[in-house]
Formats: structure tokens, C-alpha cells, sequence
């Protein structure tokens, strides 16, 4: 595999969010044929490739920044793990229904907030993505909140299971509100969202949910984090693995 | 095995503003609110709805079609109900 | 008071036909002969399984799909096959059985399905020429059935048509991007085309003579056209494709008939036919395994939602008491 070398600090800023949005959808697309019933298993579809899509235009963007022909997919199928930046909550195995409903839940509620920012944004391209965007993810919060609340609220099992599932999320959301020194800068620009800002509010309105929900808040006595230096859970190298098969068994074809 | 009966609903789609809802089919959820959500996964996938009506399938009375004729054949018989009824000369006749 | 009451069976079996052969369709509340709304049921219901199964082997390559384009299409496809399951499900369901019978007959093999599902998908090729031969034959079989007699039955097939038409084009896009590429991506279409070739021939069922619904079927208008006919029309319509691709069909004798103004073929296995449907497919285990532990795996969320309800109306009583 041949580096993608990435300097443009806002190529870069626009690939970390392709990477959340890919690894993601990733995520939610292994849910096919594998729902808990028909019905839900096309509407996780849906929110799946809602965020293949929105990997999709954000590639596209980093790749006319560059100017030399990269393509959304270059981006995709052409970097291994270090290359990777996505946040590592979205790169964790979907596991049962209730750790991707949690998962989705917290990711959710923290996106609605971004995206509202990033339309704000200075860069054009970036705010009309988060434009689109940010109606899926209102569409997506109100359901992974409904499901929360009838987890939460449903048998002793899927509050255990929601509870578990919110337990082993927990140490991975502190990484969503972490600011580096390339989107400390970006932001004076006017053209990335301040994440740490958006923390108290979605501190308030998670909480609120799950303990309406039934769930005992776990203590932050544990962080993991690393996307944004590419330094991974194990996990993203098996999806990497998978995502790519084809491109690295068969490399630089059209297909 | 539990029941494992989710609720029947049958669902309607206004295509667009101004025509009827029309049946579209069905499908199963637990309450109206999911069922108006999974409507939309299930039966717009392509946009093609602005507006979305569930109905509990047991909350339908159907008329039994093998009486239609004491149900509709009274209404059979009053042809002026309709406009080609009139016949009005050329000029007019687009009315 | 009822007129059905009044009459005999046999009035009824002559309206009922009466109303067939002009052309009428037949709706959920109509009287109907029990051999119509069985027939139906196993016809409908071994739809909504093929579609809901066939999720399986395409689904295999959402994860693997080599483009993001490519990737966002098969998992929208996979999608609507499910969907398409599901519009089935309903129309089965306006005969008064469940969607948990349904499923229960399925997951016991009591109900049968689309015996091509019970192929592996082992390279990329594989979900061109799903999409291309197999939505292809199912295309042909489904847009007959438009006109089937059972009203939500051809109301869900003039939906699915109209929604398919993207699937068998996307795969024949896959096929031609490859027949374009390297020799290896020439040689893993073309070995695609030989192993889904004659499976997609056998989608259409044994031949008319051999067919055991086929007579009764034909007669009520469940079945619009016979199986060697739409299996002919399948035939004809692939050739050209196939040469457009540059690539051959394994069947040494297809050739032009002149006289019948059709393509001859070659004889299918019909060993292997009994064989995949009657659950010796080389993935047919599989494929029923994979359904029942999603399905037991969801149980506890389906347990949840019924818990919640429950809890909600008992609630919402208290409020009103």
C-alpha cells in the first residue's frame, strides 16, 4: 500500500470525518439479515447507509482539496490501521442489539450537536455536508432514544444489556469532545467545531435518557483513546481487512 | 417459544400533497409510533411518501364484498350522480 | 344477511371461477375454494422466504464490497430484498396465517425456497451474476405475476417490479466493469456465469409436464404463464447479454432455432434440482441456521418491546383510573 500523505490540515479534518462515518457504517451494515426482525433489520439498514453516504461526500471533498485525482475511494481501500483516524467508539464490534443501540444512542446525540455546528462552518463544502447530514441524524437520535427508553423499559434482561453496553461504551465517549492541536487551529479559522464545548450539554441529555431509561451511570474511572493518532483498538485492523479484501487481493483495478 | 406476536398495522402513504392516502400494505411494531417509523424504512424508501398514516389492523371493519348488493347496488341506480349523465352541446362539453 | 350463506359450494366455486375467468381480482374478504387459499399461501410465502434468504449470499459481500459505490448499492439491494420479503409477508398475512407461522414453517424446512440461495457466493463476480441472472429469472417470473388473480398478491409484485428494475441492471454493471478488466477479473465472471447458469435455469421449476401445482394454478390465474414458457423467454433474452459481455453460457447445446424462433438448451440436472431444493444445496443448512439464530438472538429484544407495552398501557389506565 502506497501513504496517502495528508498536509492540508482541512483534507485531513474532512478524512477524520469520512473515517467516523465509513468505520461506522460499517458497523450498522453487518446488522443486515441479522436483525432482531425484518422491520428493524431495513430500518438499521437505512441508518447504515445514510452514514456510507456521508463517508462518501466527505472523501469526496478531502480529494478535490488535494487536487490530484484521489477518490473517495482511495481513502477508503488504500490505508491500513496507523492511516485511520476515526474515533475508536465507532470502530468497536456491533456485538448484541443493545451495545449497538447504546452506541448509536450516545453517537447520536453527540452528532445532532455537531453537525448543527459544522453547518455553521466557514468552509462551504463542509457546512452543505452537514446540512444533509444533519437531518439523518435527527431522523437516527429519535430512534436509538426510543429504543433506549424500551430497552431500559422492556424486560430485567435488556436493561442488563443496556446496562452492560453502556458500562463498556462509557471510557470511549471522553475521546468524542478531545480537541488536538490541528482542530484548535481549524476552529480559530471558523472551520471545525469545537467538540469540548459540546460536552456538558450531551453530559446532561445522556444522562437524563438512561436514567429515565433505568440505567445506573457508570463511574469515568477509565478512558481509551488514540483515533486521531491512528492508534487503534484491534478491531479496525480485522475490519480493515475485511473492507479491503478485494482492492488487496486484486490491487490497483477498477471495479 | 413466547408469543411472539408483534401488532399487525396496516399502512398508508399520501404520495403527494394532494391526493389520498392509498394502502400500501403492512407491517409489524409494537405501538403506533414505532409503526410510523418502521413505515417509513419499510414503504419510502424511495421518498415515496410526504405523509404516513397506521392504522391497528384489528381496528379495520370491513364490508363483506358477498353483500354487496343490498351495500352498493342502491347506489347503482342513481346515474345522475355522475357527469357524463349531461349531455350538453359541443361547446360547453369540456365543463 | 350474507348471500354466501345461501348458496351452495358449488354456486360458489362457479362464481368464484366466474369471476377468474373475466379477468377480476380476488380479494381477502371473497369466498374462496381452501385448495386456492392454500395454494396461494405456499406460493406467497415460498416468495417472501426466497427474498428474505436471498439476503444471505449477497449480504455476505456488504463488508467486502470493493467500492464505496459499489458497497452503499448491494447493502440498498440486500435492503430491498428484505423489504420485498416483507411486502410478501403482508399479503400472505390477508390469507389468515401469521408472520410467525410463516417464519415457523420456514425455519423447520416445511416451507420451501428459491433453491439458487443455497449456492455460495465465493468471489466478487458472484454478486454480478446474482443480480444479473438471478434477479434477471425472477424479474421474468415476477413480472408475470403482475396479473396473478390473488389482488394483494399482484398489487405487491407491481411494487417489487417497479423497485427491482435497479438490481438486475446493477449486476449486470458489475459484470461488465469485470468482463472490461484484467484476465483474472474475465476469469472470475465467467467462472461466476458457468456455477449460476443452470441454477438460475431451475428457478422456474420443474418442467410443465412434471409440475404439480401448475395445472390448478394456471386455472385460477395464481400462475399466469407455465414455467418452460418464462424459462424460454429468460433464455432468449440472456444470449445477447452474454455476448455483449464477450463472455459464453456452459451449455454446449444452446443454439438459434429458426423454425421455433427461440434459443434451444440443454437438459438441466434435475437430480441436483431435488437435490438443492429438498435441503442438499451445498449452503442450504446454513442459510436455515443463520435465520434461526438471528431469530433467537432477537427474542429477547421482541420480549422487551412486548414488556414495555405492556407497561406503557398499564399506566396509561392507571392515569385514566
Amino acid at each position: 500500500m502506497t501513504r496517502i500523505a495528508i498536509e492540508n490540515p482541512v483534507e485531513m479534518y474532512a478524512v477524520r470525518l469520512g473515517d467516523d462515518a465509513l468505520v461506522l457504517g460499517h458497523r450498522l451494515s453487518e446488522w443486515s439479515s441479522n436483525a432482531p426482525f425484518l422491520e428493524e433489520d431495513l430500518a438499521l439498514s437505512n441508518v447504515a447507509l445514510d452514514y456510507i453516504g456521508r463517508a462518501r461526500m466527505f472523501y469526496t471533498y478531502a480529494g478535490q482539496l488535494r487536487n490530484d485525482g484521489t477518490t473517495e475511494d482511495d481513502y477508503a481501500y488504500l490505508r491500513d490501521c496507523r492511516d485511520y483516524y476515526n474515533l475508536l467508539i465507532h470502530e468497536l464490534p456491533r456485538g448484541d442489539f443493545a451495545f449497538s443501540m447504546a452506541r448509536q444512542y450516545l453517537v447520536d446525540v453527540f452528532n445532532l450537536a455537531y453537525l448543527a455546528e459544522l453547518q455553521q462552518s466557514r468552509d462551504e463544502s463542509l457546512a452543505a455536508i452537514a446540512g444533509k447530514a444533519v437531518k439523518e441524524s435527527t431522523y437516527h437520535l429519535r430512534r436509538s432514544n426510543d429504543w433506549i427508553m424500551r430497552l431500559g423499559q422492556g424486560t430485567r434482561e435488556s436493561l442488563r444489556r443496556l446496562q452492560d453496553a453502556v458500562v463498556e461504551l462509557w471510557g470511549f465517549t471522553p475521546e468524542l469532545f478531545a480537541m488536538d492541536a490541528l482542530e484548535i487551529d481549524l476552529l480559530a479559522q471558523g472551520i471545525a467545531v469545537d467538540r469540548a464545548a459540546l460536552r456538558d450539554s450531551w453530559d446532561r441529555q445522556v444522562r437524563a435518557t438512561l436514567e429515565a431509561a433505568g440505567v445506573t451511570m457508570p463511574e469515568p474511572d477509565w478512558q481509551v483513546d488514540g483515533g486521531r493518532q491512528g492508534v487503534h483498538t484491534e478491531h479496525l485492523g480485522h475490519l480493515l481487512g475485511e473492507l479491503q479484501f478485494v482492492q488487496r487481493a486484486y490491487p490497483g483495478l477498477e471495479w | 417459544m413466547t408469543q411472539d406476536n408483534l401488532h399487525l398495522f396496516e399502512v398508508f402513504i399520501r404520495s403527494k400533497r394532494g391526493l389520498d392516502h392509498k394502502h400500501v400494505g403492512s407491517l409489524h411494531a409494537e405501538d403506533p409510533a414505532q409503526a410510523l417509523e418502521y413505515a417509513r424504512d419499510v414503504y419510502t424508501r424511495r421518498s415515496e411518501g410526504v405523509s404516513i398514516w397506521v392504522v391497528n389492523s384489528s381496528d379495520i371493519h370491513a364490508s363483506q364484498e358477498d353483500d354487496s348488493e343490498s351495500f352498493y347496488d342502491p347506489m347503482d341506480d342513481k346515474p345522475y350522480r355522475h357527469a357524463t349523465h349531461y349531455v350538453l352541446p359541443d361547446a360547453v362539453n369540456n365543463m | 344477511m350474507s348471500d354466501s350463506k345461501a348458496m351452495t359450494e358449488a354456486e360458489l366455486i362457479e362464481r368464484f371461477q366466474s369471476r377468474i375467468d373475466d379477468e377480476q381480482k380476488i380479494e381477502p374478504k371473497d369466498w374462496m375454494p381452501e385448495g386456492y387459499r392454500k395454494n396461494l399461501i405456499r406460493q406467497i410465502s415460498q416468495h417472501a422466504h426466497s427474498e428474505v434468504i436471498g439476503m444471505q449470499p449477497e449480504g455476505n459481500w456488504i463488508t467486502r464490497a470493493p467500492t464505496l459505490r459499489r458497497k452503499a448499492i448491494l447493502l440498498a439491494k440486500v435492503q430491498d430484498e428484505g423489504g420485498h420479503g416483507l411486502y410478501l409477508y403482508s399479503a400472505a398475512e390477508t390469507l389468515g396465517v401469521s408472520r410467525e407461522e410463516l417464519i415457523a414453517a420456514l425455519q423447520s424446512g416445511e416451507a420451501k425456497y428459491a433453491s439458487i440461495f443455497n449456492y455460495p457466493t465465493l468471489t466478487w463476480a458472484d454478486i454480478g451474476a446474482i443480480g444479473w441472472l438471478v434477479d434477471g429469472a425472477a424479474i421474468v417470473n415476477q413480472v408475470s405475476l403482475q396479473r396473478t388473480s390473488y389482488g394483494p398478491y399482484a398489487r405487491g409484485m407491481v411494487r417489487i417490479c417497479k423497485e427491482e428494475s435497479f438490481h438486475q441492471r446493477q449486476g449486470y454493471e458489475i459484470m461488465l466493469a469485470l468482463s472490461r478488466g484484467n484476465e483474472a477479473q474475465r476469469a472470475m465472471a465467467q467462472d461466476s456465469i458457468n456455477r449460476f447458469w443452470w441454477p438460475s435455469l431451475m428457478m422456474f421449476g420443474p418442467h410443465d409436464a412434471e409440475s404439480a401445482h401448475s395445472g390448478q394454478s394456471m386455472k385460477w390465474k395464481i400462475k399466469r404463464q407455465s414455467n418452460d414458457e418464462l424459462r424460454q423467454k429468460f433464455v432468449d433474452q440472456t444470449v445477447k447479454q452474454v455476448e455483449v459481455l464477450d463472455m459464453t453460457l456452459p451449455d454446449p447445446d444452446l443454439k438459434w432455432n429458426e423454425g421455433r424462433g427461440h434459443y434451444d438448451f440443454g437438459e438441466i440436472d434435475w437430480e441436483e434440482f431435488k437435490r438443492s431444493m429438498s435441503g442438499g444445496g451445498p449452503c442450504s443448512r446454513q442459510r436455515v441456521a443463520h435465520h434461526v439464530k438471528a431469530h433467537e438472538e432477537g427474542a429477547w429484544v421482541r420480549e422487551a418491546l412486548r414488556a414495555y407495552q405492556k407497561k406503557q398501557k398499564s399506566q396509561a389506565d392507571k392515569a385514566a383510573a
